[in-house]
């Protein structure tokens, strides 16, 4: 099983940034090397929809810069899921871009945010530990 | 005149692992043209069989998306860097 090393604090700031955004779908990109997050970008929804989102690609250009300069790459992708559970859609499985990434759900549909971690390769969702540095 | 090309995680396979790449071309096809001769894994997968980009790549000739420019027929120049990124999207739809 896959595992995505994350801080309380990185994860604090994805349930933050779909909090601001709600009821629109928050996305942001994960930074660091392999399982390791080291730092989170949030980016704009292109889509502005409470159902999809598109991440907007100047800030994956950004963030992709950002990773380079503090050494590290981006590993994955993070979005919200508003009225659903934390678990990727057929939607993100359609359209998952990089099997090695992580994709990181934060789901606002109970009152507490729910925050888990899936693999995606050629349409098999894997979910893999969350584990706190 | 050789070009930078930023490769994503997901197409470094088909360019021997590397994070970035020189190619040869005036334009941002004739470049990409020049990678797909280099590298035969990568035909394919950036330009389609219709010969347009592909609607889930994202191609930026420094800070702009050729979406915007020319296209493919987007000039470059030396030191221009060129990154191809993934297009990402999802949702719970």
């Amino acid at each position: 099983m896959g595992v995505l090393k994350i801080s309380r604090e990185l994860v604090t700031r994805m349930i933050s940034h779909a909090l601001d955004e709600y009821p629109l779908e928050a996305c942001g990109l994960l930074g660091g090397d392999a399982e390791v997050a080291k730092e989170v970008y949030p980016a704009r929804n292109d889509a502005a929809s409470a159902r999809v989102y598109t991440l907007n690609p100047l800030d994956h250009l950004k963030a992709d810069r950002a990773a380079e300069a503090a050494g590290h790459e981006i590993i994955g992708v993070y979005h919200s899921h508003t009225h659903s559970e934390a678990y990727p859609s057929q939607t993100d499985v359609a359209q998952a871009p990089d099997p090695g990434w992580h994709y990181v759900l934060v789901s606002l549909k109970r009152r507490h945010p729910v925050v888990r971690s899936y693999r995606i390769e050629a349409g098999t969702i894997v979910e893999e530990d969350v584990v706190e540095l | 005149m050789p070009v930078e090309i930023r490769i994503p995680t997901v197409l470094r396979p088909a360019v021997g692992g590397q994070s970035v790449v020189k190619a040869e071309g005036q334009t941002i096809g004739e470049l990409l043209g020049s990678l797909a001769v280099e590298y035969p894994a990568i035909s394919g997968q950036v330009i389609g069989s219709d010969g347009a980009m592909h609607r889930f790549v994202n191609i930026y000739l420094n800070d702009d998306d050729v979406r915007y420019l020319g296209k493919l027929d987007t000039k470059v120049a030396e030191g221009d860097v060129v990154s191809i990124l993934p297009a990402v999207a999802g949702g719970s739809d």
